[in-house]
């Protein structure tokens, strides 16, 4: 009896531990999220999204990096889905598993974790100055790609493996020729894991702030084609913070980003439930 | 080879890997029958019926000896296209298995995979399909509402609906009504006699009553073998061979 | 229409192979920016040197090593048994609605732009440190602190993955055998499950290795051999983080040069977690 009692009591001591760790996680993000929220949300205003930054960033808005945000995220976005896409399709439908595929995985897992510095450092050198197109959205663009094609990879892998394999056979068994086959019967219905995986994407691009500092510049000034040099939120708040220059909109950017990174999450939430209910 | 034999197997052998699953079957199966494969679980019957429109290519790691004729034209030769085989050669597999978009889409994804773009020859080409498949009735009002939402007698008749829509020479059949109820069952049986007119069907059937019931003739597998063909009445009230007997009489295993 | 089809698979081979030699592109133009400086100081003068003055051309960054590793280490102390326990609650002892709202929040942590964490650590967790354990704030301490929380994601999720993967066979013949709950999962699940947190553990590693952003606003950024997690630091990202805005010549190429170590170390981490995460318990 006394040995169960005990290891009853180391039972309960072990659940009250997980339980404090669960807690004190869901904690720290509320901490972390309400004080920024806390303090920045009373800075934003119609003119704080409308105006662009003046004077360093002292005064104004921030029209201008929410521009340079939005210009990089598409750049990033639409080299990396096809890309992306493409290469998840070759892994599950165009391949067995075998050496090449090995190779192809292998190499994307590396990618995936090469830290977004080196990304930064990659699209400094090969964009920025051997390919000659300076400090610009599209350097920053392509570095952003470059950084995302994994997640977006990996997530569509998933997807077109979650596809009951029946699916196939049925659309061969109506003459369907593989590229039919993959576009008709298989990808629609992966579409919305495919998705996530670009929201991923975006909301990565959205955030990150060594790659773009190295590759897109700082500019403040709004960008007038592929090649202008921007600022992006993150940048801009990164800067603002860092060298001091105003802790009022320092918040009013942070809480921006939180803000945005969280509204593109809940809108991709609505539109894939709404795919979703439609097809079923 | 008689004009009337449509589909001619000649010492066919099928290897999963190095396992064999069909051994040296020769068999006829002649145009605007029913001829029902029948046998115990793993027999080879799911894989003969797939190696007739090569659907067993999708497998990787297999073999084959012998080969199949279709129409005198032998299947496995290397010119042949895989798509216009399966176009002529449809299969309804044993569950149903309706693609996740609407009725009308599910019936017209084969004809449209061939080209035909013209919406009202395409309306046409679905309506017939539905009404060969009986089930036009039932949903004529909601083409265009998801297919997964139909019964499961429905979804299987809206599988064979859609293999009809591509007119195949050739319908195989893969035990279509395991999982149906009875009611479901007899609708179906019913499409199939009447489908005999302009199709030549090979038929798992899920059980010795519904071959009796709907075959002219049939063949006996076990364990990749060919025991014993010949008409159903003889099979089913006579057969030549112990194993066959055992199994209809309910006496196997 | 055959034409078509062989020449759709070339596109998309061609699109898989353009994929991965973004990882070979990234590996020669780091090499080949940073490779020279270490060949021209020499590789020992390099990784050991302990002086990094860029002005005068002393190139060492092994205060940036140590640095690097201090606070990640600091940091999996502190990520690997709250993630794990994290883990352990998602897929065994949650009320689903408990399990819900740690997953959201999980979610969002893992949505928190890196900056957002550095400026929190600096205006919430470096004044804290600095009042309640002294030194300057700005430290190993702070930066393991916020790293910890940033990496628990990673090391959340995949553990997860691992722990819901193994059969059921497992639980139901402990309990079976009168095994308490705690005893199951602590002597049967966790181990059976530990490729799969090891290698989470790894990828959070690298992740703790990677950060720059959050790091330089939070450890001080001072080049010098830290003796305490109170002192200030810098580490491999931030060096680099720092001092290309302005670097030229020999110094940039240093930076590159402390690039190509920092990705040997990751590579190195990454097959790791891949071999392992690969492996299978049966
Ligand atoms: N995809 C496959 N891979 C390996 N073996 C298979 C596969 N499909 C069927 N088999 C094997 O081939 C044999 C015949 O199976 P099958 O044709 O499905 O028989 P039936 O339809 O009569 O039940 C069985 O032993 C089965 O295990
Ligand atoms: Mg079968």
């Amino acid at each position: 009896m006394r040995i169960n009692r005990r290891r009853y009591l180391t039972q309960k001591v072990a659940k009250i531990l997980i339980w404090m760790a669960a807690l004190s996680t869901m904690g720290v993000m509320a901490l972390i999220v309400l004080q920024v929220l806390s303090e920045g949300i009373p800075v934003l205003s119609p003119r704080f999204f409308l105006e662009s930054p003046r004077s360093m960033g002292r005064e104004g808005g921030i029209f201008s990096t929410i521009i340079g945000t939005i210009a990089l995220t598409v750049v990033a976005i639409v080299v990396a889905t096809p890309l992306g896409v493409g290469t998840a399709i070759f892994l599950g439908e165009y391949t067995r598993e075998g050496r090449i595929s090995r190779v192809i995985r292998f190499g994307i897992g590396c990618l995936a974790g090469v830290p977004s510095i080196i990304f930064g450092l990659f699209g400094f050198v090969f964009f920025v100055i051997y390919l000659n197109m300076g400090w610009s959205i599209l350097s920053g663009g392509l570095a952003l790609a470059a950084m995302i094609l994994p997640t977006i990879i990996c997530t569509a892998e998933e997807a077109l493996k979650a596809i009951p394999y029946s699916f196939r056979e049925v659309s061969y068994s109506l003459g369907g020729t593989k590229w039919e086959t993959v576009t008709r019967a298989i990808l629609p219905n992966a579409m919305p894991g495919i998705f996530t995986g670009i929201i991923l994407g975006v909301c990565r691009s959205i955030e990150e702030t060594a790659v773009v500092i190295l590759t897109a510049g700082s500019s403040l000034i709004i960008p007038t084609s592929l090649f202008s040099p921007v600022r992006t939120m993150s940048v801009h708040f990164y800067i603002l913070a860092r060298e001091g220059i105003s802790m009022e909109m320092a918040y009013g950017t942070g809480a921006a980003l939180i803000l945005l990174v969280l509204f593109v999450n809940i809108v991709a939430n609505w539109r894939l439930n709404r795919y979703i209910r439609k097809r079923a | 080879m008689s004009l009337r034999n449509k589909v001619s197997i000649k010492e066919f052998s099928f290897y999963y890997g190095s396992i064999p699953a069909l051994k040296s079957i020769n068999l006829e199966i002649r145009a605007n029958e029913i001829f029902a494969i029948f046998g115990p679980a793993r027999s080879g019957k799911t894989t003969l019926l797939k190696s007739l429109n090569r659907l067993t290519d999708l497998t990787y790691g297999t073999n084959h000896n012998g080969t199949i004729f279709l129409e005198g034209k032998d299947i496995y030769d290397p010119k042949v296209s895989l798509t216009q085989l399966r176009r002529r050669v449809g299969i309804v597999f044993d569950l149903p298995i309706p693609l996740p978009m609407s009725i009308y889409e599910n019936v017209a994804y084969g004809p449209s995979l061939g080209g035909t773009t013209q919406k009202k020859r395409l309306d046409e080409t679905v309506e017939k399909a539905l009404r060969s498949g009986v089930l036009w009735e039932e949903v004529k009002d909601r083409l265009h509402t998801s297919a997964l939402r139909l019964s499961g007698g429905q979804q299987q008749r809206l599988c064979i609906a859609r293999i009809l829509a591509l007119e195949p020479e050739v319908l195989l059949l893969d035990e279509p009504c395991s999982g149906l109820d009875p009611i479901s069952t007899a609708s179906i049986e019913e499409t199939l006699t009447r489908l005999k007119k302009e199709y030549t069907i090979v038929l798992v059937p899920h059980n010795i009553q519904q071959a009796s019931r709907v075959a002219d003739r049939a063949g006996f597998f076990l364990n990749g073998e060919l025991i014993e063909e010949g008409t159903a009445y003889q099979i089913f009230t006579g057969p030549k061979e112990k194993q066959t007997e055992d199994y209809v009489t309910g006496r196997f295993g | 229409m055959e034409f078509k089809e062989k020449f759709i698979e070339k596109i998309l081979l061609l699109i898989a192979f353009s994929s991965i030699s973004i990882l070979a592109l990234i590996a020669f133009f780091i090499f080949g920016e940073g490779l020279p400086l270490i060949w021209k100081i020499g590789p020992k003068a390099f990784l050991f040197g302990e002086r990094w003055v860029p002005s005068q051309g002393s190139f060492g960054i092994l205060p940036m090593i140590v640095g690097s590793f201090w606070v990640t280490f600091g940091a999996l102390l502190l990520g690997i048994p709250l993630g794990l326990a994290c883990a352990i609650f998602l897929c065994e002892w949650t009320p689903p609605w408990a399990g819900m709202i740690l997953r959201s929040a999980i979610q969002v942590l893992a949505g928190i732009p890196s900056v957002i964490y550095g400026f929190w650590g600096l205006v919430v967790l470096v004044p804290l440190v600095r009042n309640y354990l002294g030194g300057p704030g700005l430290s190993i301490l702070s930066g393991s602190l916020i790293l910890s929380i940033m990496i628990l994601p990673t090391i959340i999720s995949i553990s997860e993955d691992s722990l819901k993967a193994l059969p059921p066979s497992y639980k139901a013949g402990a309990l079976a055998l009168g095994a308490t709950h705690w005893e199951t999962i602590w002597r049967v699940l966790v181990p059976a499950a530990r490729s799969g947190i090891v290698a989470s553990i790894i990828l959070g590693m690298g992740r703790a290795l990677g950060e720059t952003m959050a790091m330089i606003m939070i450890l001080g950024n001072a080049v010098k051999m830290p003796s305490s997690f109170l002192d200030s630091a810098r580490t491999l990202t931030t060096n680099i983080g720092i001092e290309m805005g302005y670097a030229t010549g020999d110094h940039r190429q240093a930076l590159f040069a402390t690039g190509v170590i920092l990705f040997l170390i990751i590579m190195f981490l990454n097959a790791l977690a891949i071999v392992l995460s690969r492996r299978r318990v049966g």
